[in-house]
Parts: structure tokens; sequence; C-alpha cells
């Protein structure tokens, strides 16, 4: 055995162009010859052979890290797991401050994780879970923190305080165990821009790559809510008196 | 910026260290490159093992049997009891924070099968086992109030020597938002940075940030590092894509057959032997395939969702349905910083966990499912005893300079030869010769290569002249921690003229115990075996 390399050229040469544009400081114009990719391929080809600038994240290349969400033709889309076609327009996610090109802050949106208080207020013993238990909370724990669900939802042009759906769902995902002894202080504070915020338009849904729906979660709260006693204020502003009736479907 | 423990990294083994640190009274900051939950560790799929005995008769001495089995002699045995005796404590503690595992019909958590495993021992959540454990470790921190600063780069790590002895002070770090470079003064460090799989670039499992930063930052800083020369293929990568396929469809009961559509081996022997089974395969001209179409649409649904969701997307084929083509490809690497029994280093006050460390008890080749218990069990002992430290450790030691060569250097190197070429090149080279089976005449060669290339590096630069949010830069210190990791396997594996557990010579294929029942310790360049 000796050492020798075929080295495939990193430049690419051919025809069956793909263009794509991406928003940078301005929309830029990159061209590749590459097929049966994925879009975060894609993005790799143009930083290590063309433009060394262009700025994404990457981490797992696998859908499970929540790293390389962006937006391609307006939709949300992991970088990693899309496969792009000639024409696409490709921009960073909304509702958080770009840092450069494709990367946003993710700061902000995360601390509304703690705001909701989405964590188990504290340690369980002995409780046990049979299957059905844990499928209560089972697709909501698969959230990756990927921020589509937050980049598509329209009230944060409204309201920048909005808990929002992952933050939500991941307040489900902990309202909904069985080892949760206080969910009272968890429906507490997600009265004030919270389950009543949203206006379950469904787009969060639409978007994630883990199929799950925080307008479904956000109507479970809103029911567990007004168990709770508490009522959509909208109705209440009216002086409603319909007790907790909050207009959402029950369960 | 001041705290008693620094952890750098917050995977799985960082933020288990931060509670402990945190619940043992001191003042922790978190720093990562990433996001906490973009770390590694949320790609675990398989499992975590402890001999809980919920699927089967199991003890905790079958565990420790089979991760030495597994291990060929390069385990300490004491560590290896630590692991597996703590194990089901580890678990009952992620249970008690709210970790939503899948559960047996009598209500306990729900355990499979992995490869060279007496039983079925490895606790799982679906196929998303570390993506659940490693965010509700994150909710745990939230809820405990640590402190965790996101996209900060590791630098290098700030030593003083004091009575001829080395000691930690602090780290600097590159603010990848701003582009400035920051000091943290801290009682204690403890490095989570995570494996090397990376050297091999894309032939690898991994996520693109293992690239050993921690490891080679310790070793510049003056640690000793060892048994770096054992780096762990996984069996069942995808073809295309070497996104993992885990072991536990192969627990399951899942066939690998080559293109006649024959068995070749025992699908759940130690993953070292399936992969050069599968070599073997290969160089004879064989495509290799990985078969879960008889378990059924069912089973694969609600055990396996993410793996058939992986093979659809990454591989076009439906496992339901059609056999998903594997290859072996670099995942775990059981070489890392030398750590002493409380997890500190040979330098004072730096601590290290997870797999950037090297507790000696995957040996030469890790069992599936251990690796994220060496994250909790260890993370522990680390984060309570880097806590006890920095409260015998009176006062900080004023660290200044915040300026930093290795930035500096990258900044104003020439751009001639494009450093991306460079790092496919290695990662080709590495595949190829310091892979599943070695030779020591062509490492020898690759080590020629290697030096090459590392003189050439002045060469190599940055071209983003950014200083806002510049990967450019990041990427290239990670490429030049990757040449020096590169440089450490390679010392290890010429030097080992032997075969064991990873470690596999072609030129010398046996286990040779009168020589090599040892660990290779390498420090500032020299190297030694230590028991
Ligand atoms: C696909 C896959 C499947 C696996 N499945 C299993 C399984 O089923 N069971 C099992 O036991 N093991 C499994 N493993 C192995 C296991 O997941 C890893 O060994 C483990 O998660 C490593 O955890 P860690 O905490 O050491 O590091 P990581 O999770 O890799 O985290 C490293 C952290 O360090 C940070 N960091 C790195 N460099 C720097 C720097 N320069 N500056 C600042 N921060 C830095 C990163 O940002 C990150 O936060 C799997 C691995 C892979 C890749
Ligand atoms: S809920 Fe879905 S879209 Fe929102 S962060 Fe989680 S995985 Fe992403
Ligand atoms: S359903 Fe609610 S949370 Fe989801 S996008 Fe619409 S407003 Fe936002
Ligand atoms: S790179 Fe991890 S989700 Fe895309």
């Amino acid at each position: 055995m000796t050492v020798g390399l075929k080295l495939t050229p990193l430049s690419i040469v051919g025809y069956s162009n793909m263009k794509i544009k991406i928003k940078r400081e301005e929309f830029t114009e990159y061209e590749v010859d590459l097929e049966n990719v994925t879009l975060l391929e894609v993005l790799n080809e143009i930083k290590t052979t063309q433009d060394p600038t262009l700025s994404f994240s990457s981490g797992c290349r696998s859908s499970v890290c929540g790293s390389c969400s962006v937006r391609v033709n307006e939709r949300e889309v992991l970088a990693c797991s899309y496969h792009p076609k000639d024409g696409d327009v490709i921009e960073p996610l909304r509702n958080s401050p770009i840092l450069r090109d494709l990367v946003v802050d993710m700061d902000k949106a995360y601390d509304f994780n703690a705001k909701a208080k989405a964590w188990q207020s504290s340690l369980s013993k002995d409780v046990a879970l049979t299957p059905e238990d844990e499928k209560m909370n089972e697709i909501q724990s698969d959230c990756i923190l990927c921020s589509a669900c937050y980049s598509a939802c329209p009230v944060y042009a409204v309201n920048e305080e909005f808990l929002g759906p992952f933050s939500l769902t991941r307040v489900w995902r902990y309202v909904s165990d069985k080892r949760e002894i206080d969910s009272k202080d968890k429906i507490d504070v997600i009265q004030t821009n919270g389950v009543w915020d949203c206006t379950l338009c469904n787009e969060c849904t639409v978007v994630c790559p883990q199929d799950i729906s925080s307008k479904a979660d956000i109507e479970k709260l809103r029911a567990r809510s007004s168990m709770a006693g508490y009522m959509d204020p909208s109705f209440a502003n009216f002086g409603g008196g319909f007790g907790s009736f909050d207009g959402s479907p029950s369960f | 910026m001041q705290c008693d423990v620094l952890i750098v990294g917050a995977g799985g083994s960082g933020l288990v260290a931060a509670i402990n640190a945190h619940e043992s009274g001191a003042k922790v900051i978190v720093l990562t490159k990433e996001y906490p939950t973009r770390s590694q560790t949320c790609m675990a799929q398989g499992g975590i093992n402890a001999a809980l005995g919920n699927a089967g008769e199991d003890s905790v001495e079958s565990h420790i049997a089979n991760t030495l089995k597994s291990a060929h002699g390069l385990a300490d045995e004491s560590s290896v009891e630590f692991l597996c005796s703590n194990a089901p404590k580890a678990l009952e503690w992620l249970d008690s924070i709210g970790v939503p595992f899948s559960r047996t019909d009598d209500a306990k958590i729900a355990q499979r099968k992995l490869g060279g495993a007496s039983s079925s021992r490895a606790c799982y959540a679906q196929d998303y086992t570390g993506l659940k454990i490693l965010h509700t470790l994150y909710d745990r921190c939230l809820a405990l109030g640590i402190e965790i600063l996101s996209e900060r780069y590791l630098l290098e790590c700030i030593t003083n020597t004091t009575d001829s002895n080395l000691d930690v002070s602090g780290v600097s770090v590159l603010n990848k938002r701003s582009g400035e470079v920051e000091i943290y003064s801290a009682k204690s460090v403890i490095l989570a940075t995570g494996g090397y799989s990376r050297v091999y670039n894309t032939h690898s499992t991994n996520s693109v940030s293992t690239t050993g930063d921690g490891i080679a930052t310790a070793y510049r800083a003056g640690a000793s590092v060892s048994d770096m020369e054992f780096v762990q293929f996984h069996p069942t990568a995808m073809k295309n894509s070497a996104i993992l396929i885990s072991e536990s469809a192969r627990g399951a009961g899942g066939y690998l057959l080559n293109s006649k559509g024959e068995r070749f081996t025992n699908e759940l022997a130690p993953r070292d032997e399936v992969a050069r089974a599968i070599d073997d395969e290969i160089l004879k001209g064989e495509d290799v395939f990985l078969d879960i179409r008889h378990l059924g649409e069912e089973f694969i649904d609600e055990e396996l969702p993410q793996e058939r969701k992986l093979a659809r997307l990454y591989e076009n084929v439906d496992p339901v349905y059609e056999l998903i083509p594997i290859k072996p490809v670099a995942h775990y690497t059981m070489g890392g910083i030398e750590v002493d029994k409380n997890s500190q280093t040979s330098i004072k006050g730096l601590f290290a966990v997870g797999e950037c460390s090297n507790h000696k008890v995957h040996g030469a080749n890790r069992l599936g499912g251990n690796s994220l218990l060496e994250l909790v069990v260890f993370g522990k002992q680390a984060g309570e005893n880097a806590a006890s430290y920095s409260k015998n450790k009176s006062q900080h030691i004023s660290v200044d300079s915040s300026t930093c060569s290795l930035v500096d250097d990258a900044m104003s190197n020439d751009t001639l030869i494009n450093f991306y070429e460079k790092q496919k090149e290695l990662g080709e080279l590495f595949y190829l010769y310091v892979g599943v089976k070695r030779d020591k005449s062509t490492l020898e060669e690759v080590k020629g290569k290697l030096l090459d290339i590392k003189k050439d590096v002045a060469k190599m630069g940055v071209e983003d002249k950014s200083k806002i949010y510049n990967t450019n830069l990041i990427e290239f210190l990670e490429f030049k921690n990757i040449l020096e990791i590169s440089e450490l396997i390679l010392l290890g594996a010429i030097n080992r003229d032997e075969s064991r557990g990873a470690h596999y010579r072609v030129d010398d294929m046996q286990e040779d115990d009168s020589r090599f029942k040892a660990h290779t310790v390498i420090n500032s360049g020299v190297l030694k075996y230590e028991d």
C-alpha cells in the first residue's frame, strides 16, 4: 500500500449550474454545479471554494441540532435537510437580530425559555411513568430549538415580548409531565405575553421540521389556564361573564 | 470576568459539571463556541447504559465485564467499576430532572440492546436519547440560573508557574459576535469540549464542530494527552452522507448484508470487529447494506423514527422497504486529555471531562451507550472537584493581555493556499490510511504529508478580514487544532507496533501485552507508555 490520493478538485466545472441568491448586505448571486445535495452542502461549497466570507451556522448536518435554520423563498427550512433548486432565494430568520449574512443572534429568543420557566420545578422522586404518560410530551420533547417557529410567528410584529411558540411548547412539555408537581406556577407565568397573545394562525406548525404544533400546545395550555381560573383577557375586557370559557376547543 | 469554576463546552458533560459545581456552591460560568443545545450530544441516538435490569436480567458486574472486554486490556479497572456502579444512580438523577425516557409497560425506563452488551442495558428516549438528555440538562441549568455565554471560541488556557507547578488561572476566548478577545479569570477550569473525529473531515458521523479544540489547547498549555491513536469507527454510517444509523437498529435484529444479499459477520460483536468485517467486504468490491425491513413499520416508527427519517432524507431510501447502503466512518475518539482519579489534568486546577478527556473507561474500543453515561458520572465528579478546588484557592491570579497571537497570526498570514483544500486532503489521507486498518510504512508517509502541510501553514490564512462573526477565522483556528491533533494520533499509531481494539495494524496483527498493555501518554512531544 502506498499513500496516494485521487482528489476530486474542489473547484467546480460544468454547465448544469444552479443559481441561488443569498441575502447578505445585499442580495448576492452564487452559481454552483452540484446535484442532489442539501442547501447546507451548497453553502459549504460556496464558502470553501468561492467566497470564504459567506457566514452561516451549522453543526450536526442531520436535522437535529437546530443550527442551520434559514428562510428559502420566504419559508423557514433547515439548510441541512432542504434540497435547493435553481432560483432559490435564501435569507436569515426573522424576528432575531442579524449578526451577519445568514447568522442571527438567538440569545433573546432562547431567553424566553427562562422567562416561561420551561423546566421541571423540583427534582422528582419515585414517580412511575407509563408509556402513555411518556406519550403526553414525546413530540414536544423532540424540539431542536431551531427557532423556525419563532421566525414564522406573526405576533412579534406587534409584541416583541411574546413568549412564543417553542417556549410555550416547552412549558406544555413540563406541565404535562407527571413529575411536575407545581404546574400552577407555570400556568401563572404564561398569562401575560403568553397563551392569550397567540392568534392561533398555525404558521408555527407549518414550518416545524419536527412536526410539533405549538398552536395545539398553546390551545392545551389555554384549556389548563381556564381550569386554573384564568380567562381570555379579550373576553374579560368585554366584561364577558362566561366564567372560564375561552373559546378554544375543550379537551 | 471572574468566577470560581469556568466550564468550556456546553454538551452533556459540560452542563452536568456546571450543575454539580453550582450545587456545590461555586460561582460558575459556562462558555461554548455554539449554543448549548447545538452541542454534538444532541446527536446521540442509541442510548445510555446502566444495569437496571428493566428488560431482562442484568448486573453491574456484567456491565463492568462487557466494558473491560471491549477495552482490550487498556481500561483502568477501578475507573470502569466507578462508572458502571454509579450508572443506576446517574439514571435515577436524569429521571428526576425530567428526561423523557421511553418506558416499559410496567412503568420503568425502557432498555434495549447495543453491540458488545450481554443484556438490554441502554436506556433510551426513542432514538432521540442525546437530544432529550441535553435539552433537559439545559433546562435544568436555566432553572438554577447558571450563566451560559454562547458563541465564545476557546483560544488558550492561561497558566502560571508556582513552585514549579503549572497552574491554570483562566482562559482567553474569541467572542465570535464582536471579534474581540476576552479574558476570563477563574480559580479552576473544566474543559468539556468534545472529541476529534472531524480530523477525518467528512468521513465522520460527528458534528462539524468536533475538532479537538480543547485537547489541542490543553496540550499547548502543557497538559498531557493519552491514547490518541484510538479512534472508533462506527460500522453503520450511511454511504453518501456519513450520517449515523444507530447501533440500536442492529441491536433490534438488523442484518448486515453484502451485494449478494449474504450476511457476513456477527452484527452485535464490538464495533472494531464489525467495522473490520465491513472493510474486508468493501475491499473485496462488495457494497454493504443494513437491512431492518423485517423489523416492520410499526416497530421502526415507534423505536427508530429518526433513523427512518435520516435514511429517507439523506440516502433516499425507506428502510421499511429498502436496504440502507452503509460504510464505517470515524465516530468516537477514545483518546484525550490525560486525567487522574479526580478528573484533574496534569495542570493544577485544570479539569477535563467528556469525550475530550481520557478517563480510561473505554480503553481501546468504547462500548455503545457508555459515552453518555461517562458524561453524567464524570461530569458530576469534575464539577464537584473543581468546585472544591476553587474553594481552597484563596484568590484569583490576575491575568491580563487581551490580544492573542493565534488570532493576529491567522489574520496576517498570506492566503496563497486554500486551507479548506488541505483540510479535505488530510481527512482523505486519514480515512484511507489512519482508519479501520493501518500499516506502519503508510502511517509514516502520511506523517510526511502532514508535516508538509504544516510547513505551509504560514501561506494559509483567513481571507475574510471582518471582525464580526468571522467563521472563516474560526474554521482556520479549528484547522490548526486538527493539524496538532493529527500529529498526536500519528505519533501514537506509529509507535504502537501491535493491534489492539480500534488500533489495527496489518503489519502487526497481534496484541502485544508485554510491551503495549499500557497507555500512550504524550507531553510536549515526548511519548511514554504508562500503566
Ligand atoms: C451521531 C452520534 C451518535 C451517538 N450516539 C451515542 C449513543 O447512543 N450513546 C452514547 O453513549 N454515545 C453516543 N455518541 C457519543 C456521544 O454523543 C458523545 O461522545 C458525547 O455526546 C460527547 O459529549 P461532550 O459533552 O463530551 O461533548 P459535546 O457534546 O461534543 O460538546 C462539546 C461542547 O464544547 C464546545 N466547544 C468545543 N470546542 C470549543 C471551543 N474551541 N471553544 C468553546 N467551546 C467549544 C461545543 O460548542 C460544545 O458545546 C454518539 C455520537 C454521535 C456523533
Ligand atoms: S417547535 Fe419546531 S420549529 Fe419551533 S424550535 Fe422547536 S423544532 Fe424548531
Ligand atoms: S399559532 Fe400562535 S404561536 Fe403559532 S405562529 Fe400563530 S400566533 Fe405564533
Ligand atoms: S446542521 Fe444541525 S440541524 Fe442542520
